[in-house]
């Protein structure tokens, strides 16, 4: 199928299979290795990007459900070399070991800030229980997502 | 400005940001499978949904005639390809029964997950869909999956083995002859009691991932793989598949955790390697989560019966410790050796007269063979020692950290020479558990718990303390080869001044996310007096690092980074004699002091290292008998292991109504001697306390009757999320080895050693007066529920 989606701001025409998963087009079609796959049951939200500004996880978005839409992924966020303001808040307070959670982690992370820009530490924890991390005990993502959101950066 | 002008301050000991992160953090580092390898064949593997059955036949014809298909094989089709079975390095006994075990099985599958039959296609998800195509007939035999059951050979797995106990390994140390059981005859106090170590899966969130890529006519054979261990893979590939070893290099990737789950030699690293020499093109896999939880090693699954003597005061005086241990359905790289990492720590950081009698029985079963994860034997030990010391504290109707604090080894018996004739490097039981129990708070919450738990409330507190011991550090080389492991423990390392005064590193140890890049940066800028950025550290590709032992068991400081720092006193000694030629003065008269070396008491006559690499590298006025170039390579063998210890605190309420466990508080008080970077320290803490409390709350590998694994997905294994677990709160006390360069101890399995005794004594103190003095794990509030309605209708408890 012919679908018209905008990656990262440029627009891509692609003829895709039906069943191709949004996950599979952005890393296969695209190159954008960044979005990770962690898991077959959109558990683990390691696939985590932004769908017309809206944090999903691409494993349960059909390639084709993104046509005519804007997807963002985690290599949008750093512009001419200088991070994120979450990517930052990340590395600040080593919000990450392995690092293969990462990616969707921060996309989730600015979602959860875009509907809630001041959230408790609660409001993360539950905001964020989508996204399955195994190296941090989650401590530090916590302490990070908090971090960006008192505006250090913003 | 040159270094001269610049007085460093130490970059050991602070909260250096990582750099590994930026790459992690904005999707530019390639794990395997982003690599993109032109022309590669999807490797897809059909796997045994019996735990236990015959394989009648196995047909492809299907398969091969599915559209985008160029191969597909059943195990007895392969057989020509492997030189040796799969590897075990780890013989405990010699007469260990280690039956053949191949990639893909041939006459017999062993377990729910066992390789069958293989496809390769053009495309991932053409190999997926053609495995549906391949017909195998079997015939289903009785699956074993109960520890006991499986002793009792009623169904014997591996015909060969004529059993399916694979060894007994016994570790008895007695002052003299019959101690121990004088010791029990003469306790004023006995406990005796049973635990039980559920399996647990793995669950690193990168699934495994390999490709290999031939040269045909070069010869050399390439595996990118998402492993722990590739100088060990290297070697094992090699001798399984009979690859010359210097044609064979294997390049560990941007790796996303491991926790033990990497550090094994897998059936689809060899498949892709053996089938990409076959057909001369390469060959990639990508494991899907449902296969992982099935065909990746999983970890504990022990039964352990444990018993203390103690005298009238509670101090110890034996102890005696029974194991049986799942071996699952085969011996994978490490697996027979695991009981034995914790053999040696059942008598914790207590102060045990030589009377101890550890004996482990280890048992096929029809399951996912289990190997090392996180703590690997050392969880399991302090598990019980811990369980078993606050079932102590009972009989004697003392505090449980009372109890602790009498048995502790005294700060100022150490050096300290263990029953097992082991020597403790350093300790400071005592400082560790009084710092955790100021910062939990100790005292006011005993206070608050006898107001709280009173007969009729339903929200009861409870209070768990753990101390827990670690060996590792893995390890001198001797004492590997006494528990017959095949390998030895050393590490090697290279450091090399560039001619700009750049400096690369070379190590042996493999990160996947304990920051070595950052650690090692921190060591070479202080001893070098240079910035950590002018550092690079190579690894993980055995064509630019050869020589190395990888990553597990807490290894790579204590062993990774004591050599870096080895080798860069090893170019320093060798700059000192260009720098002593140049100034003329005697080299024993030059102090190096950030970067600089000067003749003492002539500051003035001083020439900076970055002179010092510079004419190193054009060697136009080196000394007599001074080679070119500032690089020193060191292979370190550590004398002894190291011994990192510390006190966890768990703070829980239980809710009596619907068995719910909350955590009201963590307090974690580790001690890993000097702290290279207190920020990777923490959160090495965090990390590992959450996968400890995982064990205590959450996880198990939930099998049926028949071997099905129950609960083979992320979205059913209860892998915590952010909104399970509490923050963590950490102290330190720093007690430095005195058997390394740096003083360091490891940490990386610390939090999980520690944490899974502390959450359940938690869970049983709030529930002790109902009755309950044990919990299974994990303690599910089905589990929390049941035992308590057990123990208050007078039955046995925890729900066992």
């Amino acid at each position: 199928m012919q679908i018209s989606v905008t990656v990262n701001g440029t627009t891509h025409e692609s003829d895709v299979e039906p069943r191709t998963l949004l996950v599979h087009y952005v890393r296969e079609n695209l190159g954008l290795t960044g979005t990770n796959i962690g898991c077959d049951t959109s558990s683990c939200g390691a696939c985590t990007l932004h769908l017309d500004g809206e944090a999903v996880k691409s494993c349960t978005v059909l390639a084709v459900q993104a046509d005519g839409q804007r997807v963002d992924t985690i290599e949008s966020l750093a512009i001419d070399g200088v991070l994120h303001p979450m990517q930052q808040a990340f590395m600040e307070n080593h919000g990450l070991q392995c690092g293969y959670c990462t990616p969707g982690m921060v996309m989730a992370s600015i979602g959860l800030l875009n509907e809630n820009p001041n959230p408790t530490e609660q409001q993360v924890r539950l905001g964020l229980e989508g996204n399955l991390c195994r190296c941090t005990g989650y401590h530090n993502i916590v302490k990070s997502v908090l971090a960006c959101a008192k505006g250090a950066h913003s | 400005m040159s270094i001269t002008e610049e007085r460093r301050a130490a970059v050991i000991g602070t909260p250096m940001l990582r750099r590994e992160d930026p790459a992690l953090l904005t999707g530019e580092a390639k794990f395997t499978n982003d690599i993109p390898i032109p022309g590669a064949l999807y490797l897809g593997v059909l796997r045994s949904p019996y735990a236990h059955a015959k394989i009648l036949s196995v047909d492809v014809s299907a398969a091969m005639a599915f559209p985008g298909v160029v191969a597909a094989y059943g195990g007895a089709d392969l057989t020509a390809l492997w030189a040796a079975p799969m590897p075990c390095a780890w013989p405990v006994t010699a007469d260990m029964k280690n039956p053949p075990h191949y990639p893909v099985a041939v006459d017999k599958a062993c377990y729910a997950g066992d390789a069958v039959a293989v496809v390769l296609a053009n495309d991932d998800r053409v190999a997926h869909d053609a495995l549906e195509l391949i017909d195998v007939r079997y015939e289903a035999l009785p699956a074993v999956i109960d520890l006991e059951e499986a002793l009792s050979d009623r169904v014997v797995i591996h015909a060969g083995a004529g059993t399916n106990k694979a060894y007994t390994w016994d570790l008895k140390c007695e002052s003299h002859e019959g101690a121990v059981d004088e010791a029990f005859a003469a306790a004023t106090h006995h406990v005796k009691e049973r635990y039980i170590q559920q399996r647990l899966l793995p669950m690193f969130m990168e699934p495994r991932a390999c490709a290999a890529v031939p040269q045909p006519f070069g010869g050399d054979m390439t595996l990118y793989s998402s492993t722990q261990i590739p100088h060990i893979l290297k070697v094992m590939t090699a001798l399984t598949l009979g690859i010359p070893e210097q044609q064979m290099r294997v390049v560990a990737p941007a790796v996303g955790g491991g926790f033990g789950g990497k550090l094994n030699v897998y059936a689809e690293e060899l498949l892709c390697v053996a089938l990409s020499r076959k057909l001369g093109v390469p060959v990639r896999w990508n494991e899907e989560r449902a296969e992982n939880a099935m065909s990746t090693i999983h970890g504990r699954g022990q039964i352990q019966d444990i018993e203390l003597a103690a005298d009238a005061d509670g101090k110890l005086t034996a102890v005696r410790v029974r194991l049986i241990a799942d071996m699952g359905a085969y011996l994978q790289l490490v697996t027979p050796g695991v009981p034995l990492l914790g053999a040696f720590l059942y008598a914790g950081v207590y102060d045990l007269p030589v009377a101890y009698d550890f004996s482990c029985t280890s048992v096929f079963t029809t399951m996912t063979p289990t190997d090392a994860y996180r703590g690997a034997g050392r969880p399991e030990a302090t598990y019980a020692i811990e369980r078993a010391m606050d079932s102590l504290a009972a009989k004697l109707g003392i505090d449980p950290l009372e109890l602790r604090k009498r048995n502790f080894i005294r700060k100022d018996q150490y050096p300290y020479t263990a029953f097992s004739g082991l020597t403790y490097d350093s300790g400071d039981h005592l400082a560790a558990a009084e710092k955790a129990a100021e910062l939990v708070g100790y005292e006011a919450l005993r206070a608050q718990q006898a107001t709280q738990n009173v007969d009729a409330g339903t929200k009861r507190l409870g209070i768990g303390v753990s101390s827990y011991f670690e060996m590792c550090g893995l390890a001198p080389s001797r004492v590997l080869a006494s528990l017959n492991y095949s390998a030895g423990g050393w590490e090697a390392a290279t450091v090399r001044i560039l001619a700009t005064n750049k400096i690369q590193v070379v190590t042996g140890a493999t990160p996947h996310g304990q920051g070595h890049v950052t650690s090692w940066s921190m060591i070479v800028a202080d001893k070098l007096g240079v910035a950590p950025e002018d550092v690079d550290v190579l690894h993980s590709d055995t064509a630019i690092s050869p020589l190395g032992l990888d990553t597990y068991g807490s290894r790579s400081l204590v062993v990774g980074g004591v050599a870096i720092a080895m080798a860069c006193d090893r170019v320093i000694d060798k700059a000192r004699k260009i720098a002593a030629h140049q100034l003329e003065a005697a080299p024993e008269d030059l102090d190096f002091i950030d970067g600089t070396f000067s003749v003492k008491g002539s500051p003035d006559r001083a020439t900076p290292l970055a002179a010092i690499a510079f004419a190193a590298f054009t060697a136009h006025d080196l000394p007599e008998g001074v080679e070119p170039n500032l690089e020193a390579h060191v292979t370190y063998d550590p004398p002894n292991f190291s011994w990192p210890f510390g006190t966890h605190i768990c703070v829980v309420e239980v809710d009596t109504e619907t068995g719910h466990v909350d955590i009201l508080k963590y307090v974690a008080v580790d001690d890993c001697g000097v702290q290279i970077n207190p920020m990777i320290v923490d959160g090495q803490v965090h990390g590992g306390v959450v996968q400890g409390l995982a064990q205590a709350l959450y996880e198990v590998a939930s099998y049926d009757e028949n071997g099905n694994l129950r609960n083979g997905s992320l979205a059913e294994y209860l892998v915590p999320a952010a909104s399970d677990v509490p923050s963590v709160t950490t102290g330190h006390t720093v007690t430095p080895s005195p058997t390394n360069l740096l003083g360091v101890k490891g940490i990386g399995e610390a939090g999980t050693i520690g944490a899974a005794p502390a959450v359940i004594n938690a869970v049983v103190d709030a529930l002790s007066g109902l009755g309950v003095t044990d919990m299974m794990m994990p303690a599910s509030p089905m589990t929390v529920w049941n035992t308590i309605k057990a123990a208050q209708a007078g039955s046995t408890t925890g729900g066992k």
